[in-house]
């Protein structure tokens, strides 16, 4: 007999994000993703300045504020054609790659490692075993007998007292979980220390953005922050220095515990290579653009079909026409309604936010979110395109991160694991790992490459922009940590005349299309295990693979609306 | 001695921002000691970790759902500030309470915390707040000025 699963809200995740399955002898036959809250915030941009966007837009969302930031500034210097100077370049990669490195450590750590540890069973480890199994894996400074004692205690203590805390919501005990005591009082230790090493790339945002947690220094045309090598008000060298040893905290963190806990957990969880596949045909954009017009960059971008790493084809410039004309927004299965009919898929610079809320209908509307497409098929973003549209490129660090990780995920499952086990629940969390690997190395780079341009006299960071009159469109793309950002903004003499952003979440969390596709949440929940309809773990296993971030930054709500899970027969 | 001052909430949601202009507000117009920080958190959450360990006091002021008539500035204390956490911040997962949640795990939690909280009148989109929200704006930073000087702090009105 089918039964319907409904889990609302998916929680561990930013948002109200609903997801329902029809499981069907243990699997998943049916999905249906819906994000719960509307997100109107392009209405509130129409009619304003568009220097003032990137402010408005960082709101949107309570974990990718800079992110919005970052697009919205490209979207109006892409209007204006306008050249940034190449010290605003690093100084907003430095603060794009931070965030990145932070976003991926807290989701792994934070986020999503409770689906695949065990928290309880840590008090059942022998810390010594666990530290002769964490030294053959690391050669890190916190996997001492000492450290790991310590955490079972304080662990101890906190469950002994009924509080979980920051643990609950947990599943503690289900059939799915696999990991010994010592792996998984490995992987608690290590959520704490991850807990301690994620404020490094917090700080450097914060110093970078002069502000946190929203950062302030951004503007069209460049950054606010004047550079000096001798004044003590602005970005000087000594800050620069600290912003140095931080990010070689970073880099410690995740070559040597991020990247290691992830293939040896996914050595454990071998089996889940093979659910939660999907959609395999993967956008990415280009990002860490190394010139002022975006034409270079450090880490390369484009579009896989099927999974296959020949069919590559890169978008290779911030105007590269490729990708500008590819996307569109579907609203057949969406709480809205288009003045041409509900059956069109839209160009963002053509885009409407009118509401129309139905009530949730299988076959109809049912989901605030739209449905967008490249070239008229539904996609699937983030770390998983990103690595394998960075392999496809040749791209040197992916392809040594990458196989580091696969050799040690085989040395774990004892069997050799490839790249094709990528596509998949667990392989989205080894590419977001080996896309992180990536990303500390660059963070470091673009930091080498400002002093080196400080050091030849060039301390410019802004050219001020100049809004002619009449209409101009432009496009703000970025590889965002969940993937393909892009802001759509339309100019008309100095004001905004329209604007959308069509976020990672929107791309990956997807209800159908105009052609009744599936999105890449809906897709990848097929075939799905489910032991036991009423703790759906399994389908939290692969939502949360994708890093959900609903981007509506609501959190007010009735007190009544508590987290539940209901089943029922269909 | 470290106390903050944090304003929660979105502020393309009309009331859901209050907090924000809240704190905005109690910055432009008075001057506090160096051991007062004033943060605009929005609608964030791990950034904001270390800004909020070991703090001798956190006034949070934000938007609250309390069953009270619209527009009722409350204030939470004691017993009744855990309930507003796991209550009221639930979909918002990445959020305050986790944060609090991890102080709490690491010892570093604050070691008192107050809300200052304003009944909505409305949740619609937009970067203004209602009128009737708006009006008693002086009165919540009236209450934040009071818990401050309860933790031994005041705050000089500038001219």
């Amino acid at each position: 007999m089918n039964k319907r699963v409904t889990i609302d809200p998916v929680t561990r995740i930013e948002g109200h994000l609903r997801v329902d399955v029809e499981v069907d002898g243990g699997r998943v036959k049916k999905a249906w993703a819906s994000g719960q809250m509307w997100r109107g915030v392009e209405n509130i941009l129409i009619g304003r300045d568009p220097r003032d966007a990137w402010a408005i837009t960082q709101r949107i969302c309570g974990v990718c504020t800079t992110v919005h930031a970052m697009a919205s500034v490209r979207a109006v210097e892409n209007a204006l054609q306008l050249e940034i100077p190449v010290n605003a370049q690093y100084i907003r990669n430095m603060i794009m790659l931070a965030h990145a490195v932070h976003d991926h450590i807290v989701h792994f750590y934070h986020l999503s490692a409770l689906d695949w540890v065990d928290v309880v069973s840590a008090l059942k480890a022998d810390p010594a075993k666990t530290a002769s199994l964490a030294e053959s894996l690391s050669s890190w400074s916190g996997n001492s007998k000492a450290e790991f004692k310590k955490v079972q205690d304080r662990l101890s203590g906190f469950v002994g007292t009924g509080q979980l805390g920051i643990f609950t919501n947990g599943y503690w005990g289900h059939p799915a979980m696999k990991l010994t005591p010592e792996v998984n009082l490995l992987a608690v230790s290590h959520y704490l220390q991850a807990l301690e090493v994620q404020r490094y790339a917090s700080k450097i945002v914060a110093v970078l953005g002069s502000k946190s947690p929203h950062i302030q220094n951004v503007a069209v045309g460049g950054v606010a922050n004047p550079l000096s090598v001798d004044s003590q008000s602005v970005l000087t060298i000594e800050r620069l220095l600290a912003i140095k040893e931080w990010m070689l905290k970073l880099e410690d963190f995740v070559k040597n515990v991020y990247l290691i806990d992830v293939g040896a957990i996914g050595g454990f969880y071998a089996d889940w290579t093979k659910y939660g596949k999907g959609i395999t045909d993967y956008l990415c954009v280009p990002d860490i653009p190394l010139d002022g017009k975006g034409e270079i960059f450090a880490l390369p971008g484009g579009y896989i079909e099927g999974g296959k790493l020949e069919s590559y084809k890169p978008i290779k410039t911030f105007n590269d026409k490729y990708f500008t004309d590819g996307v569109s927004e579907a609203i057949k299965h969406s709480w809205y309604n288009y003045s041409g009919g509900n059956d069109k898929s839209l160009h963002p610079y053509k885009g409407e936010t009118t509401p129309n809320y139905t009530d949730f209908q299988d076959d109809g509307k049912y989901s605030w979110l739209k449905s967008p497409t490249f070239y008229g098929k539904p996609m699937q973003v983030g770390p998983l395109p990103r690595v394998m549209n960075m392999l496809a490129a040749g791209h040197e660090p992916t392809k040594k991160y990458a196989t580091a990780a696969l050799d040690l995920v085989s040395t774990v499952a004892g069997a050799k694991v490839g790249v094709e086990a990528l596509h998949s629940t667990i392989g989205r969390h080894a590419a977001r790992a080996v896309g992180c690997a990536v990303q500390v190395d660059e963070l470091i780079n673009q930091w080498d490459l400002l002093l080196a341009n400080m050091a030849k006299g060039d301390l410019k960071t802004f050219n001020r922009p100049v809004f002619p009159k009449g209409e101009q469109m432009g496009v703000g793309f970025h590889e965002a940590p969940r993937g393909v950002l892009s802001h759509w903004v339309v100019i008309d003499s100095g004001k905004i005349k329209n604007y959308q952003c069509v976020v990672p979440t929107t791309w990956n969390a997807a209800p159908r299309n105009e052609k009744d596709q599936p999105g890449a949440y809906e897709a990848c929940l097929i075939d799905n295990p489910v032991a036991d309809p009423e703790k759906p773990l399994e389908v939290l296993r692969t939502v949360h693979s994708f890093d959900p971030c609903l981007a509506c930054a609501v959190h007010v709500v009735d007190q009544e609306n508590n987290p539940v899970v209901t089943v029922k027969a269909v | 001695m470290r106390i903050v001052v944090l304003g929660i909430g979105n502020i393309l949601l009309t009331d859901e921002g209050v907090g924000v202009r809240v704190v905005e507000r109690l910055e432009r117009e008075y001057e506090l000691p160096p051991e007062v920080e004033v943060i605009d958190g929005g609608t964030c959450g791990m950034e904001m970790l270390e800004q909020l360990e070991d703090l001798d006091g956190l006034i949070v002021v934000d938007c609250v759902r309390c069953n009270q008539p619209p527009a009722t500035p409350v204030l939470l204390k004691g017993d009744d500030v855990p309930v507003f956490f796991r209550t009221k911040l639930s979909p918002h997962q990445v959020s305050l309470s986790d944060v609090l949640a991890s102080l709490q795990f690491t010892d570093r939690a604050p070691k008192s915390i107050a809300i200052v909280g304003m009944q909505p009148v409305s949740m619609s989109l937009g970067m203004e707040l209602s009128p009737e929200v708006a009006a008693k704006v002086p009165e919540l930073v009236a209450m934040t000025i009071a818990e401050l000087r309860l933790l031994g702090i005041e705050a000089k009105a500038r001219h």
